[in-house]
């Protein structure tokens, strides 16, 4: 019998990816409608870990709404913290002593990099290459020692203060954070030998999913996702708040260094870069740091004035916002977080046409998501 | 631009579309405006080249105590500048048009305000539940939200 193609019967196959899988982060459900190995659509099903945290926000005082934020994002709730206690600060006005603002600047930085480490880790893990991870968790587990000594905890930090920080930094702290940056500056370059410029890596990232800078800011990208296809926007620099005007610093953006820019690759430089630029920040913050009480005066029933703000930080993953609706009583009114995985997923569908089922996973990874943030 | 040009500049195209103008206590301020237009206000926001709002930062839903509004914060990347805008719904079957070919990063939002207040979004591309199950029964941000007792038979 002569083989004849084209009398093969095919279809379009509808295939499930998640919400349990090891590449999606967390429970990440992704409807793949396929012909073949190219995907002709991908559809994201998000709200497994719904936990309504904007429902309990309206129920809890603002001080109690802290140790929520740092199940926002996870891998960076001292971030999640500080944003909360700006917003609130700013909706009342409230003067910050400086010693506190450096401290939040600090632990900000350091949670920049044990967040970027991790995406870092986990993607090169997504990609076949298990090393790097390791060599990421180790690097972390530092940055997870200085922070137990702050405050107690490994994870879930809950160490910024709605006025200040709960305690003054502890003996030898500024040493200790400065022996690690010396021990880490010589890491990130070991890193670019070690994965980043590695054959196969760059293959499976260069040229895949690439966002225009237009669609970048239509569809709402923010952080390194967002300066990946670069733009070069960095709210710490645009929109400068607390003492970051003080520092000096890069904004890095993706270059299409090894394809289009804008691609997964770019995305990943991004973070690897934006982990030096922390510790050029870390080293100038603990240079500048002033002496002082590290805790403004808030009374214990916390009342803010009528009105409504909106307040964004520059995140490890984008600009998380928070819009706050107060009604002058001890309890916010509306309190709705913008959080930047969750706006991200919106260009999923779009960018992931035509691509392999394989680069759905770099795609993820590039975009480096979590889901509590986008589930909340 | 200030806020007060900005009011002026929709006024003067859209006439009593633009309600007023939020300033006092609100970080930034707020343009209210009717909500049928607000598809062509967003447009005209972010065409105008002496605006050029290109990035959509948050759109949320709020429950005030007697209506709904739908808040969206803009953000020209342009030019730098920053403003809300507000349009206030009844709660009897709360209804607007869909931003969501004006700025694509609306559509997740819109649909989480669908899914959590049930402001319905016309002309949306995929409005439909996102953080709940599709068989959840209510609004749960809505201020007179009561909660169930079981789901699917299960006592919660």
């Amino acid at each position: 019998m002569k083989a004849n193609a084209g009398a093969l019967p095919t279809q379009e196959m509808l295939i499930n990816m998640g919400p349990q899988h090891p590449s999606t982060h967390g429970v990440l459900r992704v409807i793949l409608r396929t012909d073949g190995e190219v995907v002709v659509n991908a559809k994201p099903d998000v709200g497994y870990l719904h936990r309504a945290l904007e429902k309990i926000g309206e129920r809890v005082t603002y001080a109690q709404f802290m140790p929520f934020t740092d199940r926002l994002d996870y891998l960076a709730s001292m971030n999640c913290n500080a944003a909360w206690a700006w917003t609130v600060e700013k909706l009342a006005g409230i003067e910050v002593p400086e010693r506190a603002e450096y401290i939040r600047v600090i632990v900000c930085e350091l949670n920049r990099i044990s967040s970027h480490l991790i995406a870092f880790g986990s993607f090169t893990a997504d990609m076949g290459a298990f090393t790097p991870f390791l060599y990421a968790i180790r690097e972390r587990e530092r940055i997870n020692d200085l922070f137990e000594e702050i405050c107690g905890n490994r994870l879930t930090y809950n160490y910024v203060r709605i006025g200040g920080v709960s305690a003054d930094l502890p003996d030898r702290f500024l040493e200790k954070t400065k022996e690690f940056l010396d021990y880490f500056e010589p890491k990130v370059p070991e890193y670019n030998k070690l994965i980043s410029y590695n054959k196969i890596f760059v293959h499976r990232l260069a040229n895949v999913a690439v966002a225009t800078p237009e669609d970048a800011v239509g569809y709402g990208l923010t952080g390194p996702n967002l300066r990946g296809s670069g733009v070069p926007f960095d709210l710490r620099r645009n929109e400068p708040y607390s003492v970051y005007p003080k520092i000096d610093f890069d904004v890095c953006v993706g270059t299409g260094e090894r394809g289009t820019v804008g691609d997964c690759f770019d995305r990943y430089m991004v973070r690897i870069n934006e982990m030096k630029e922390s510790v050029k920040i870390l080293r100038q913050a603990i240079a500048q740091i002033p002496d002082g009480p590290v805790m403004a005066k808030v009374s214990r029933v916390f009342k803010p004035p009528v009105g409504e703000v909106y307040f964004r930080a520059e995140n490890p993953r984008g600009e998380t916002g928070i819009y706050l609706v107060s009604d002058g009583t001890v309890n916010p009114y509306r309190l709705k977080i913008r959080a930047p995985s969750f706006v991200t997923m919106n260009i999923f569908e779009k960018i992931t046409r035509g691509l392999m089922i394989a680069d759905i996973v770099a795609v993820i990874g590039s975009f480096d998501i979590i889901l509590p943030e986008i589930d909340r | 631009m200030e806020p007060k040009a900005i009011f002026e500049a929709v006024q003067a195209t859209f006439g009593e579309a633009a309600v007023e103008l939020q300033e006092e206590g609100f970080h930034p301020a707020f343009l209210v405006v009717s909500p049928e237009k607000v598809k062509e206000i967003g447009r005209f926001l972010r065409d105008d080249p002496a605006m050029k709002f290109d990035s959509l930062m948050c759109l949320s839903g709020v429950d005030y105590p007697d209506r709904f509004a739908v808040a969206y914060h803009l953000h020209s990347l342009a030019i730098g500048h920053r403003i809300g805008v507000k349009a206030y719904l009844p709660r009897e079957a709360p209804s607007l048009p869909s931003v969501d070919d004006v700025w694509p990063a609306a559509n997740f939002q819109e649909r989480e305000a669908f899914d959590l207040y049930g402001i319905v979004f016309e002309g949306s591309w995929d409005l439909r539940r996102i953080l709940l199950p599709e068989d959840w029964e209510g609004h749960p941000l809505r201020k007179d939200y009561k909660y169930p007792e079981f789901y699917h038979g299960i006592k919660v």
